[in-house]
């Protein structure tokens, strides 16, 4: 198993920049648990992948050591957060890789890369070793060639670590045996506020051909309702950005990591340190998470979140009331240009429209490759399932693979 | 509510970040622009919701109370930008009158 790390998980005696020029010199003192569980199964760590600055970002572009390009198509983006993970497996360059996906960043890269990627339930792979952005929506997770790649890494990382006491006490099953190409009598659900008008035909027609196979194959078919999707981005950046804010706290130049010359005093140190080593889109969510924590605003903003949370929660729960595993798609666009979304946070915030969702609730997703749009951009079908199914949601997967070859 | 460049420099000294002109004038114009689009949240009816802080909702976990050894100080003051022998070294805490 040859396997690249985004750079964000610790790996004992080398350097672990997230991305960012704050820990350009810093050298992990130990490894994080999901590579001692790789180590122990004897997988080979060929290297580390680029990403975007401490995981905040939908293209890797906003990285301290350079943006990394697609290999489809080099004027693309090749999404983000975990770009270089992503594109170290769709280059060939590592069998697979692990990224982080916080709220679509393994997805949204695999979909734009034309590779499977999982992001699985929160809880279920230790987080141990990754460096910490939003501590409630941040999960580990495999990319890979196909799905029985993912499966195998999965099986591998996944379980419950007493170094990590948000990781679940859950069984892990045989992922690889759960493929067992059958989806007959499987209930799978189509959120309608998912396949609106503004979604792009060429995604639409893609997806609507995968569901018409699976039906074909004795799959029911249905529609669902998510009513409160349409407030996911607003209480997913409110919550992640104050998270961010607090984590993020800890890089003062004081212990490890960047430290600015000549600070007269531990303030200004801290302050001049952390102006020096964060990038632009990392200020900005420390400023947004600062302000929506801040005293006047918490309860406006940072407590109404948690409340639009806990109902976007329960629109998935009563979604898996009456089926097994709903299917979307990974982005509302193929690979856009370098450059093109730079300037503009908000219109960058929107195109993770339909992978946020999955960490709001804290359930598994897979992304797996549907085809190509009219410039030969790969278009990527997401799978989301139950809290810790992930063996539902990788056997549809693996379904439609077989389906595509 | 729109944010004023007092604000951006407000927050700015909580998150202990400096900001150029330029960035303050950048960030307030972003946050407003973020920040009216979050007025999103107040269309639903919340009053009778609980907050939710976390999707696996755990209680507290504790382990046994027992010493168990640590990381080798000399690895962890490996990444120090300055040291003592022991210790990290930072500058002055405590100003003198």
């Amino acid at each position: 198993m040859v396997i690249a790390i985004k750079d964000v998980i610790c790996i004992k005696g080398k350097m672990v920049t997230c991305g960012s020029r704050i820990l350009e010199h810093f050298e992990s003192p130990y490894d994080a648990t999901v590579i001692q569980r790789l180590n122990r199964a004897d997988g080979i760590i060929i290297g580390q992948t680029n990403m975007d600055e401490f995981a905040m970002g939908s293209s890797t572009e906003n990285c301290a050591y350079g943006v990394v390009l697609n290999p489809i198509d080099e004027t693309r983006v090749p999404g983000g957060s975990s770009g270089g993970s992503a594109v170290a497996v769709a280059a060939g360059m590592a069998w697979t890789a692990l990224g982080s996906d916080t709220g679509g960043s393994i997805r949204q890269p695999a979909a734009f890369c034309g590779i499977v990627g999982l992001k699985p339930t929160y809880g279920r792979v230790s987080r141990y070793g990754l460096v910490a952005f939003a501590s409630s929506f941040d999960q580990i997770g495999p990319f890979g060639g196909c799905v029985s790649d993912v499966a195998r890494v999965l099986k591998v990382i996944a379980g419950h670590d007493p170094c990590d006491s948000t990781s679940a006490q859950v069984p892990v099953p045989d992922y690889v045996k759960s493929l067992t190409g059958d989806v007959s009598g499987l209930r799978i659900g189509l959120p309608k506020e998912y396949y609106t008008e503004a979604l792009d035909r060429e995604i639409n027609d893609a997806i609507m051909k995968k569901v018409d196979v699976l039906r074909l194959h004795g799959a029911i078919v249905k529609e669902v309702s998510l009513p409160y999707t349409e407030y996911t981005i607003a209480a997913y950046y409110i919550l992640t950005t104050a998270e961010a804010s607090s984590n993020l706290a800890r890089y003062d130049g004081a212990r490890y990591g960047r430290r600015a010359k000549g600070a007269k005093d531990v303030i200004e140190l801290y302050t001049r340190s952390r102006s020096e080593g964060f990038g632009d889109e990392v200020k900005r969510r420390i400023m947004l998470g600062t302000y929506v924590l801040s005293a006047g605003y918490y309860e406006a903003y940072y407590r109404k979140g948690q409340k639009v949370r806990r109902l976007i929660k329960e629109d998935f729960d009563k979604a898996f009331q009456d089926v097994d595993c709903l299917i979307t798609p990974t982005s509302p666009t193929t690979a856009f240009k370098i450059g093109e979304k730079v300037d503009d946070p908000l219109t960058m915030y929107l195109s993770d429209i339909y992978t946020v969702s999955a960490n709001l609730a804290g359930i598994p997703g897979i992304s797996i490759p549907c085809g190509k749009d009219h410039q030969g951009l790969p278009i990527g079908l997401q799978i989301l399932g139950k809290q810790f199914d992930e063996e539902t949601i990788l056997r549809v997967a693996d379904f439609l693979e077989s389906d595509e070859r | 509510m729109p944010v004023t460049i007092n604000d951006v420099e407000h927050v700015a000294k909580l998150a202990r970040l400096e900001l150029t002109e330029a960035e303050k004038e950048k960030f307030s114009q972003q946050l407003n622009t973020i920040l009216s689009y979050m007025e999103k949240l107040n269309e639903p009816d919340t009053t009778t919701v609980e907050p939710l802080s976390h999707v696996i909702e755990l209680s507290n976990i504790f382990r046994e109370d027992k010493v168990k050894p640590s990381y080798p100080k000399e690895e962890m003051l490996k990444n120090a930008p300055a040291r003592t022998e022991k210790f990290f070294k930072v500058p002055k805490v405590i100003l003198e009158r």
